[in-house]
Formats: structure tokens, sequence, C-alpha cells
């Protein structure tokens, strides 16, 4: 168990790598600018096209896809937590599934970027209630159930996109695609969205160490003094929203919520009182890097930057999963 | 009986499950200093009440008290100062060393920024000693044996320190001299601190020797409280298991042999 020096260590170095993951996603691109120019413009009175590149178009994306990065890691370590199952993702349980369907649909009909986030998130919103709804039945919540349904939800809305997909116009399809495989180019103004994941970690982490027991078991963790059920429904909303925000914005980036808590559990253990703030780091950080090279690899082409953490998290998790085994005998 | 109200006691318990109803009517009641055994057969509903007991479970009717006040009315956190559960099942979904594990034990003593503080470490190793433990305070829980994850479990609950234990099956998976050694740790904490401790058993002969009270779980949903000197014997152990059961002395303690 990490002492609270040691965590606010830990952090503080997770905190200096993010803003140099920002730093590096600031300078690099069509046109280079070094450190000097980009902290003039930081600063206020870096004037022409440097100053305009930064401002307008690299910082929104930078801190867009830093907030949905923490946001979909910081979903990632709660949902874990809450089915107890360290193979959870946000997508799990259909929320993504949900989005999706809203946002291809906006996207059929025609609509505008704010068009798309609002059905977008209206889908996530229906997707959610839905599955809420259906797991909590009669018989009360358990994991099994939650996940069960969870997954079958997720597996229609597949359906549904796919559907979508199959009859939409020609002219229509390569955005469409873009959306499903997680892209941030095409962002807007990062206040809300960074707002939001403040907000969410700020309410999640006085329950730390209440996660803590609910990782070991339900009747435990109440045996022991939780209050589980609120606590339960609390987690699943506030991960609902957290991966709906994200979704939102930047479309269903893949496997930053499934590795990246994964990667801090096995670099830093698994208090959530340090997990769940370093998965946000870390989170964020891993969603900047990607988009800066998603940008820049193949430039002037932009590739989804879904695609890019997926390849980049494949490898990792495939080497994480044999590193694992040995350790358990 | 003193003035003082029991750490335990149930009025007018029924408990059941899908149907089936394991006890009607039950009330007892234990006070600091006493141990009770519940003895029954398979699926006759002993782990239920435990759980009803526990406060994880609401009963079909009737109400539990915790030192003279329900559960709802304590809240979660003042309930686990006062009792602790040892579950039957548990399973580990991600690894943390055994001392980790332990420390969860603290968890009700802690306010809600705390951090576990070099007490709390030192109460959580004398727990892990006091199992025999302590050298193994930091392997992964995933690589204990079953023996061992059980003792774990019991060292959480000694390191949660409340004053009711509520232990079921407390012997699975353990070997013949850590069974003994768990039941006289038990058995001298209810005596010295004191405290209460009632436990779901499957050896009559051992509950006979450690507890100074039991509660038989028949198949027809009655049940016989009491003194052990007045309960378990023979013919009710017989009937009870519904296999004839022949009392053996020696020495001062009593067992039971299959007839």
């Amino acid at each position: 168990m990490p002492t609270r020096r040691r965590a606010l260590l830990i952090l503080a170095v997770l905190a200096a790598l993010s803003q140099l993951c920002i730093a590096m996603a600031l300078m690099v691109g069509s046109i280079a600018i070094n450190p000097a120019e980009v902290l003039a413009t930081l600063v206020g009175d870096g004037g022409g096209t440097a100053g305009d590149v930064v401002r307008s178009l690299r910082l929104p994306r930078a801190l867009t896809g830093f907030a949905c990065g923490g946001l979909l890691a910081l979903a990632g370590a709660l949902l874990q937590v809450l089915l107890r199952n360290p193979l959870a993702d946000p997508y799990v349980l259909g929320i993504s599934g949900g989005a999706g369907i809203g946002a291809l649909l906006a996207i059929v009909l025609g609509f505008g970027v704010g068009g798309i986030n609002g059905l977008a998130f209206v889908g996530a919103l229906g997707a959610m209630l839905l599955v809420f709804g259906l797991a909590h039945g009669e018989g009360g919540w358990t994991q099994s159930r939650l996940l069960l349904t969870g997954v079958i939800v997720a597996a229609g809305c597949g359906a549904v996109v796919t559907l979508m997909l199959a009859i939409a116009p020609e002219d229509r399809l390569r955005g469409m695609l873009f959306w499903l495989m997680g892209d941030l180019s095409q962002t807007g103004d990062p206040q809300l969205v960074l707002l939001l994941l403040l907000l969410v970690l700020l309410i999640a982490l006085p329950f730390a160490r209440e996660l803590n027991l609910l990782a070991r078991g339900a009747d435990i963790a109440q045996a022991l003094g939780v209050a589980v059920r609120p606590l339960r429904r609390g987690v699943y909303l506030l991960a609902s929203l957290a991966t709906a925000a994200a979704v939102t914005h930047a479309g269903a980036i893949g496997f930053i919520g499934l590795i990246v808590p994964h990667l801090v559990r096995l670099a830093a253990g698994n208090d959530q009182r340090l997990l769940l703030p370093a998965s946000v780091l870390a989170g964020g950080s891993l969603l900047v890097v990607a988009d800066t090279l998603a940008r820049t690899l193949l430039a002037p082409q932009q590739l989804p930057v879904g695609v890019l953490t997926a390849l980049i998290g494949v490898p990792v998790f495939l080497f994480l999963l044999t590193r694992a085994a040995p350790g358990r005998h | 009986m003193s003035g003082v109200a029991p750490l335990l006691s149930s009025r007018g318990l029924r408990v059941g499950i899908a149907g089936r109803v394991f006890c009607r009517e039950l009330s007892l009641a234990v006070h600091a200093g006493e141990c009770l055994a519940i003895l029954g057969r398979n699926g006759a509903g002993k782990s239920t009440l435990l759980s009803v007991l526990a406060g994880l479970r609401e009963p079909e009717a009737g109400e539990v008290l915790l030192a003279g006040r329900s559960y709802a009315d304590l809240g979660a956190r003042a309930s686990a100062l006062l009792r602790g559960w040892l579950p039957q099942e548990r399973s580990e979904a991600f690894s943390s060393t055994v001392l980790e594990t332990a420390l969860v034990g603290r968890h009700p003593h802690l306010a809600r920024w705390d951090w576990e503080s070099e007490t709390d470490a030192r109460i959580a190793r004398q727990a892990l000693a006091s199992v025999g433990l302590a050298e193994l305070a930091q392997r992964d829980v995933q690589t204990l044996s079953g023996g061992e994850r059980q003792r774990l479990a019991i060292a959480t609950l000694l390191a949660q320190a409340p004053q009711l234990y509520l232990l079921d099956e407390p012997l699975a998976h353990l070997d013949l001299n850590h069974q003994i050694a768990t039941l006289e740790l038990f058995a001298r904490l209810a005596r010295e601190q004191p405290l209460a401790c009632v436990m779901v058993l499957h050896e009559p002969g051992l509950a006979a020797r450690f507890c100074t009270h039991a509660l038989l779980l028949f198949d027809d949903g009655t049940t016989q409280l009491g003194p052990c000197g007045e309960v378990v014997n023979s013919d009710s152990l017989s009937r009870l298991y519904g296999y004839p059961l022949r009392e053996v002395g020696d020495k001062g303690q009593r067992w039971f042999m299959p007839a």
C-alpha cells in the first residue's frame, strides 16, 4: 500500500509527463514551432501564423484529447472495480454503442459538429439508462447481471450501427467510419470536457478507499462499513457520464480505458486513491501522444486516433498478459 | 443477565430463501463473553441466518439488534465498528499483498481522507502474526493456498477489531492444528476481552468444547437454542444430522461418533 507521500510523488511525476506530452503536441505538426515560440504564444503576446496555429488549432485539440483520454481511463478504472473484472472497459456496458447510433444518425442526416455531439450524447444516455433499468430489475443488482445486460445492449447497438453503415449514402461513409474509430480532428472548445474531467475526478476521489473495498466484494465491503448500494449506483452513473462525455467529443476511441488502468495498476498497485488520479494523467497523456502521431505520421493525411491507440494498446496488453502470468505461481 | 443490552439479539426472526423457511420466531441474545455455535445440515440455512445477523440480508420478518440498535439506525460504518463477518467464500479479482489485504480491516476506523498510519500497519501485522502469516506479509494473495487465504481473512477480521465476530465456517480449508488454534483464539478473545462470537461449525465435538451456547437448525424449520451442555447431546444431534451419533467422553471432553 503506497504511503500518501509516495502517491503524491508518483502523481507529480505523471503531471510533469503529461505537460511534456501536451508541449510536444503543440510543437509538432505541418509547421514545426520551437519551444520559445510556443511559450510566447501561451503567455499571450505571440503573434503571427505560429500563434494562430497553437492557439486555435493545436492547443484546443491537445486539451480535448487530454480530457477525453483522462475520462476514458477514469471510467475504465471505475468500471473494473464496479464489475470486479480487470477486463472491463468503458464500452463494455454499451455506452459507446448508444453514442454511435446517435452520432451516425446525425451524420446521415447531415448535421454539423454540434448536432453530432448532441445526438451522440443522447444515444449514450439512452444506452446507459436502458442498461441500468434492465440490470436493476426485480432481483437487485449483481455484477454478472449488469455485465451481461451491458454486453447484450452493446451487441444490439453494434448491429444497428452496422445496419446504418450498410444503408448510408456513399459520401457520408468516410465521416461515419472516422467517428466510429475515434477522431479528434473535429474538436472545438475544450473547456467543457476539461471541466467534466475535473468534476468526475473530484466526486470519485473521496470514495477511493471505499472503492478499494468494493473491489474485494460487495458483501465484504458492506461488512467493513461501506454503504454498497448507493456507492455502486454512484460509480455506475459517474463512469457512464465520463464515458458519454469522452465519446461525444472524440468518438469511440478504444483501448485507453482498458490499458491505462492496467498499466498504472502494474506500476503502482491497486489502491484507488492513487490509481484514479494516476489513470487520468496517464490516459490523457497517452491520447495526446497518439493523436500527435495520428496527425503527423502520414501527414498531410490524418489518421483516426482510435487506430493508433489500438495499435499501441494491443501489443502493450499482450505483453502485460504474458508478463503477469509467471507472477501468479 | 445484566442490564446491558446484549451485543447481538433478535426478536421474532424469520429467515428463508426462495420460499423455504429456515427458522421462525427466532429470538436470541448473545452477550459479551459468549460463543454461539450454529449447527445444521447442508442447506439448513446456517449461512443465510448468519448473513441476516450480520445485517447483509433482510430477514423475512422480525428484527436484528446490534448492541440494542438496528443496522439501519447505526449505519454501515458504525455497524462495522461493532461487528465483523467472515464470509464462507472469497475471490480476489485483483492482486494485492497479504499486508494490504489485512489492512483493509482498518477501514471503519479511518476518517474519509485518512491513509493507513503506522499504528494501523502495526495492528495488521499483529493480526497476521496471530494466525501465523507474518512471514507472508509481502506475498500476493493470489498465490496463497486455500488454508492461507482463510487465515488471512481471519487476520483481516482481527485487524477490524469488532466486539462481535460472525464467522461462517471459520475452519474451512484449515488443517487440524490451525482449526484448533483458530477456535482457541476466538474462545480466548471471547473470554478475556470480553467479546462475543457466533460461528457456523460442522463438528459438534468442537462446538461443545469451544462454544458456550449452540443453536441447532433443523430441516423442518424448527430450532433449538441453549447452553452447549443442554442442547448438544447425542439425541438432538442424531435428529439434527439424520444419522445416529454416539457420545464418547474422554478427560472431560465430549465427542460425537457416527454410530
